[in-house]
């Protein structure tokens, strides 16, 4: 059924997933802590009852979104780490938009929110875009001084003109505008889980669409691959970049947009650019950049993330440990070709064996 | 104040924000001038800041005044450790660099504050480090009119050693045999191999170079910045590094000039109250400005960046 290469671009995930859980045993045993009542505590954590599944899927909605960001501009052969700064700003202009427009009614002010805050997640990538694609301008370095300026600007921005005097954080949005109903509190026991989760969905397969079955998709494939080859086939480079470190904006600056109005429900001060847009490009590597994939390596890293608060309450194991463990998932999908050299050898099979006799 | 005061205070202050870039820099130069892209050198510079602090830590009792400087030394070493991981991933397992870049980066915080839990009974960050690296002021060079005050002056000493270093790196680079080869698996890794030069081992040395120079900027913004360590105490300088690397266009002595600048923009929101003239501008466009010029020099002045020309790519050796 599968073709051997689709088969292999399976089992690789799944292999790294499965080693990186036994570098964070072996890590953990090292120190004297018990990986299986952590393991344990991890997943029960994470999925144990709905207020953990609905945490959980909640914090994908962030991952997915910025791994998606970091997929389109990456299909494109450029190596946007503006997602942080691409998120910061949506989140500021989503809640700026809700807080200044408060008068209007609910469901304005949420699409208003959101699309602003795609809108400046857009431009913040489409200045690197721009610079990349008639100036040459490395957009690595760009991005990271882009990440820089949305950081301190958004900081003087909310000390300045949106905190109460001796605050450092925004009043909370209007509650008609917030993403986190009291229908969803109520179905999910009270947890943070809000509407904005079935949007970043949405927007994972709009992805998948965008590359697969339009025209624009194949082009920023194209160029990624080979940018002269694209441009002797007539394909427009320059647009094609731009439109690609757009829509890598979009995405990121949603991802914002969606934790500010559905999470936060405002905006703090903050000393470094938000993490979460470099964890979403572990999704992205995880899945290797596949949208569909994306849904599946994102909620695993949430539920290493909101599983991991339940191991340093539930024991004396630092919680840091499921960092050691998502790294590690990622490095075994990086060097892929050691797998793929075992696989051919035949070595895995027998191997997948004694582990399964092994554990029981 | 006087003039040669805030002079004095404006380029000590760059110094000592400058020099954990600078060395991170170099490294990042090293590895990519072999062929190995590093976007892990912020994993790099987090574990050298973790090893050092721990050493300080425990060690300023025995060794007293050199603990600081002995402890750039083990954070070299520990980044120099953290590197093999990068270097077996991308020259023998053919990973993609930035992957394995990213994996250093991810891993390097969730073990080092792991690891620090672990000593500290529980806690994320270190205590404070009594003994720093300080300030240094030059004896004789000193006592020159002018110059003395604002050069040398209760100063950065590793600063200018970071300097010594780009010096010394730009002349490893282009001056020696050993150089001339990483560079050239760098540019060319298939004409490089033709001529008998062993890839594999010179992209090693080029990324285990990095690692202990990454490392040691590290343990520098620890010994002489934070002070402790926690999972703040690298906040993006490895990816500001990684900038100036590219800025200074993958060499020495450009990666060290950029890793300046940076110092200086860095500093510029902190000396900036005491500049009479400047006083009253508001602090978020120091903040902001460096990284506006950047973006501005960057279009105008240097265009397109030109890596080396085999750089991010695997070479597999034909048998």
């Amino acid at each position: 059924m599968l073709k051997g290469k689709n088969k292999n671009a399976l089992i690789i995930p799944l292999l790294a997933v499965l080693s990186g859980f036994i570098v964070g045993a072996v890590l953990m045993l090292v120190f004297g802590y018990n990986p299986i009542q952590n393991y344990v505590n991890l997943f029960a954590g994470a999925f144990g009852d709905v207020y953990s599944v609905s945490e959980t899927l909640r914090n994908m909605t962030p991952l997915l979104l910025t791994g998606l960001g970091f997929a389109v501009s990456s299909k494109a052969g450029f190596f946007n780490i503006g997602g942080p700064g691409q998120y910061l700003m949506g989140w500021f202009s989503a809640v700026v938009f809700a807080l200044h427009f408060h008068a209007l009614p609910g469901i304005v002010l949420i699409i208003g929110s959101i699309l602003c805050g795609a809108l400046c997640g857009a431009i913040w990538s489409g200045i690197a875009g721009v610079l990349r694609a008639f100036f040459g301008t490395s957009e690595v370095i760009s991005t990271i001084m882009l990440n820089y300026i949305a950081l301190y600007y958004v900081n003087y921005a909310i000390k300045t003109w949106l905190a109460p005097k001796g605050s450092d954080s925004s009043p909370n949005i209007p509650k008609k505008a917030s993403l986190c109903t009291d229908f969803l509190q109520n179905l999910t026991h009270g947890s943070t889980f809000h509407w904005g989760f079935f949007l970043a969905i949405l927007c994972a397969f709009a992805v998948w669409f965008y590359f697969n079955k339009t025209c624009s998709g194949f082009e920023v494939r194209s160029v990624g691959m080979n940018p002269s080859a694209s441009r002797y086939a007539g394909m427009n480079v320059k647009k094609t970049i731009i439109v690609a470190m757009i829509i890598s904006g979009i995405l990121a600056g949603m991802a914002g947009a969606l934790d500010g109005i559905g999470n936060y429900q405002n905006i703090s001060v903050s000393n470094s650019t938000p993490s979460v847009g470099f964890d979403g490009m572990a999704v992205a590597l995880l899945a290797g950049e596949n949208p569909i994939g994306m849904l599946f390596s994102a909620l695993l890293f949430s539920a290493l993330q909101i599983g991991g608060l339940s191991i340093s309450v539930l024991s004396t194991t630092p919680s840091e440990i499921v960092n050691v463990v998502m790294a590690s998932i990622i490095f075994f999908v990086g060097i892929k070709y050691a797998f793929e050299m075992l696989i051919i050898k035949g070595v895995i099979k027998k191997g997948a064996k004694a582990k399964e006799a092994g554990n029981q | 104040m006087s003039l040669e005061t805030i002079l004095m205070t404006v380029f000590s202050s760059t110094l000592i924000y400058a020099a954990p870039l600078i060395f991170t820099a170099l490294g990042g130069t090293f590895s990519e001038r072999s062929g190995i892209v590093n976007v892990g050198l912020e994993g790099m510079m987090i574990v050298g800041a973790f090893s050092s602090t721990v050493f300080t830590l425990s060690f300023s009792n025995a060794l007293g005044t050199a603990t600081p400087w002995l402890s750039i030394l083990v954070g070299g070493f520990f980044g120099f450790l953290f590197s093999i991981l990068h270097a077996v991933a991308t020259v023998n397992f053919r990973a993609d660099h930035i992957i394995s870049g990213t994996v250093l980066n991810l891993l390097a915080p969730g073990l080092c504050v792991f690891l620090t839990r672990i000593i500290y009974n529980g806690k994320g960050q270190t205590p404070i480090i009594e003994q720093g690296l300080g300030t240094y002021t030059f004896p004789g060079l000193s006592k020159i009119p002018v110059l003395g005050k604002i050069l040398f002056t209760r100063t950065s000493l590793v600063a200018y050693f970071a300097i010594l270093i780009a010096i010394v790196s730009w002349y490893f680079l282009y001056r020696t045999n050993v150089g001339l080869r990483l560079r050239s698996v760098g540019e060319n890794p298939v004409a490089a191999d033709t001529l008998g030069i062993n890839v594999y081992k010179y992209r090693y040395l080029g990324v285990l170079i990095s690692g202990f120079l990454g490392g040691m900027g590290g343990a520098v913004m620890a010994q002489s910045i934070t002070m402790n360590f926690s999972s703040n105490t690298i906040s993006g300088q490895g990816f500001m590094a990684l900038a100036a690397m590219i800025f200074g266009k993958w060499h020495p002595i450009g990666a060290m000039g950029a890793a300046l600048f940076f110092g200086l923009a860095q500093s510029l929101p902190i000396t900036g109250a005491y500049i009479p003239l400047l006083s009253h501008v508001n602090s978020v466009w120091f903040q902001v400005a460096p990284y506006v010029i950047t973006i501005i020099v960057l279009v105008i002045f240097l265009g397109k960046a030109v890596a080396p020309a085999a750089d991010g790519t695997n070479y597999i050796k034909n048998k």
